[in-house]
């Protein structure tokens, strides 16, 4: 309970810090707004972003009705981009969570036992970092099908590794700590020197990584619904685009284009933002220097 | 005369690689047999098509006999005449099909990497020089916030601004149609529809050379010999020259081969914006068209770049600095 406590208290003065941080705020400021977006969509002036409307509507430019005008099926555009921001948050949140879980894993196990078994998993994370991301992506991604969880499951198969080696290279510079080396020699088992000891020190680290897998991620749904391989049951930012590309439709439509591009461009930097505000707190030292 | 252990080291590092384009390799043959369904009945699903022509499918394509059989004859016909199969959509041998597309790519990778490289530094090294002044910061977020937009972002944007509402460049394509443009003048109408996607990939690609010149340019401005340097009066822009750029040369020289894998990613996104009649554009029609064929060698060809960028780098770094060896792969 303490502990939770303890947690919930040092997620308190992240935040806090974070906003002593200029790009911390811009961060906050844009994930607050994707927020709103994702839990008020119903009320924001929307309907359902999918349904095609009458033939009168197609291509209609911004007016009263459509705020943002309508797309080649007579679709809403303020939906779809309201919308789109539940698509990301949820690839962005999930794939994340997942990735970051399974690299810190293997990174733990990689880093603390070495030998041969930290030997393999290593080798496995450098074939799989030595691979072409986008290719691979897009490759696992028309193999699989178009679905959300397909592109959450590409997420995670191609950047697990990036945590991984992260993590590891952490973990061999604790383990070689005396507090790490006390509780050896008193008889700690690996499980509780692992979980136990080294896992709360690289709790920072996770947390920094967590906000570049995020980013991350919503940067890698945007791609590959753009190159046409978003899931046909939702809209999302990046398959708004690809509708535009795919019909040459850009020039009849710019008010089509420009709120996806608006929105992906926010909030990849927005994420971007965090990650280097994150990283910016968390060095020793940026308290004083600010005089916190 | 090679330094001493460098044999080894490169050995290492040689089949290292031969090694991972090898599982590439098997990584395509199991990936392609991944696909949900039957490709051949997916792509040719008509009834009216003979049994007798859907079992030549399977033979053309190298669908029929068992999975090993199925390996064997794929790494035969890989290794022994370098064939990558037939494209489902084009009718054209794969490899054949790619090939047409490589100059294209490479015209545009150069160019964009060449100016990149040129301005990224310059700015880079001038940010350096001047740390902590309001032009640094402005350029040192830029450069993060550039390098973190997806390309085809940045690809959209100019070709809003520019094609679209000033109009002084065309919306895509790499001639105009049917111009029956010859010479130089057909080159000019190939330079006006390059400079959209250059542009987009100089911008995306820029920012990670700035801050490696700055940090490299900060590096040295707290050197000894630079204060020496200006003891004696030598001018700020010639100490940026001989010692600032050069000291910048090797990791430049590192994070373009290192990043062959993001220069990818890039011209692929850029192609598919401009409809670049490249390898990224050849990717996106074949995402499109399902032509698991063409995918499969496409991933291919940008895995052999990548690992070969990497061991090029690898080996000048362990040509030129003996303390790596020491640290093996590390």
């Amino acid at each position: 309970m303490s502990k939770l406590l303890k947690g919930l208290r040092s997620i308190r003065e992240v935040f806090r810090l974070l906003l002593t941080h200029r790009m911390g705020i811009v961060g906050i400021v844009v994930f607050a707004v994707l927020i709103f977006f994702t839990i008020f969509a119903p009320f924001l002036h929307t309907v359902d972003p999918m349904r095609a409307g009458v033939g009168a509507d197609v291509l209609q430019p911004p007016s009263s009705q459509f705020w943002l005008g309508t797309d080649h099926l007579a679709r809403d555009v303020w939906s779809q981009t309201i919308y789109g921001a539940r698509v990301a948050l949820l690839v962005g949140f999930v794939a994340a969570a997942v990735t970051v879980g399974i690299g810190t894993l293997i990174g733990l196990i990689a880093g603390y036992f070495g030998g041969l078994l930290g030997e393999v998993l290593m080798r496995i994370t450098d074939f799989f970092l030595m691979l072409p991301y986008l290719p691979l992506m897009i490759v696992l991604a028309a193999v699989l099908g178009p679905s959300i969880g397909n592109i959450i499951l590409v997420v995670i198969i191609v950047y697990w590794p990036f945590t991984t080696r992260v993590i590891r290279s952490q973990v061999l510079s604790i383990k070689k700590r005396a507090f790490v080396e006390a509780s050896r020699s008193v008889g700690a088992s690996h499980s509780l020197l692992i979980f136990g000891e080294i896992l709360p020190n690289v709790v920072p680290l996770i947390c920094a990584q967590a906000v570049v897998m995020v980013t991350w991620a919503i940067y890698a749904e945007a791609v590959l619904a753009f190159l046409g391989l978003g899931d046909p049951t939702t809209i999302s930012w990046g398959m708004m685009l690809n509708f535009v590309f795919e019909r040459g439709l850009i020039t009849m439509a710019p008010w089509w284009v420009i709120p996806p591009i608006v929105c992906i461009c926010a909030t990849i930097l927005a994420f971007t933002f965090l990650g280097n505000a994150v990283s910016d707190i968390m060095k020793p030292g940026y308290r004083e220097a600010r005089g916190l | 005369m090679a330094p001493k252990g460098f044999i080894g080291f490169a050995i290492r590092k040689v089949s290292g690689a031969v090694l991972t384009i090898f599982i590439i390799i098997c990584f395509n043959f199991v990936l392609f047999r991944l696909v949900p369904g039957d490709p051949v009945r997916m792509m040719f699903g008509d009834p009216r098509v003979s049994p007798e022509r859907i079992r030549e499918m399977y033979e053309q394509f190298g669908l029929s006999g068992t999975l090993w059989e199925q390996f064997t004859a794929y790494l035969r016909q890989l290794f022994l005449y370098g064939d990558l199969g037939q494209s489902f959509a084009r009718g054209a041998p794969v490899l054949e099909v790619i090939a047409d597309r490589i100059p294209q790519t490479v015209i545009l990778v150069l160019t964009a990497l060449i100016i990149a490289v040129i301005t990224g530094t310059m700015l880079g090294a001038i940010a350096g020089w001047k740390t902590g002044t309001r032009f640094d910061s402005i350029i040192i977020t830029l450069s993060l916030g550039m390098y973190a937009i997806p390309a085809f972002a940045l690809g959209i944007i100019a070709l809003l601004i520019f094609a679209f509402y000033l109009g002084i460049f065309p919306l895509g394509g790499m001639e105009t149609v049917q111009s029956g443009l010859t010479g130089w003048s057909y080159w000019k109408d190939v330079l006006w529809h390059m400079s959209l996607p250059i542009l987009a990939i100089v911008v995306w690609y820029i920012g990670e050379y700035v801050i490696v010149t700055r940090n490299a340019m900060q590096d040295t401005l707290d050197q000894d010999y630079i204060l020496a340097a200006r003891a004696k009066g030598l001018k700020g822009s010639a100490i940026l020259r001989r010692h600032a750029l050069r000291n910048a040369i090797l990791p430049v020289v590192t994070i373009t081969g290192v990043n062959v894998a993001f220069a990818v990613a890039g011209v692929i996104q850029v192609e598919a914006v401009f409809r670049w009649p490249g390898l990224g554009r050849l990717m996106y029609e074949s995402v499109m068209r399902r032509d698991y064929p063409v995918l499969q060698g496409l991933f291919l060809l940008f895995g052999l770049a990548v690992v070969l960028a990497n061991l090029t780098v690898d080996l000048i770094y362990g040509y030129i600095d003996p303390r790596i060896k020491v640290g093996g792969g590390e």
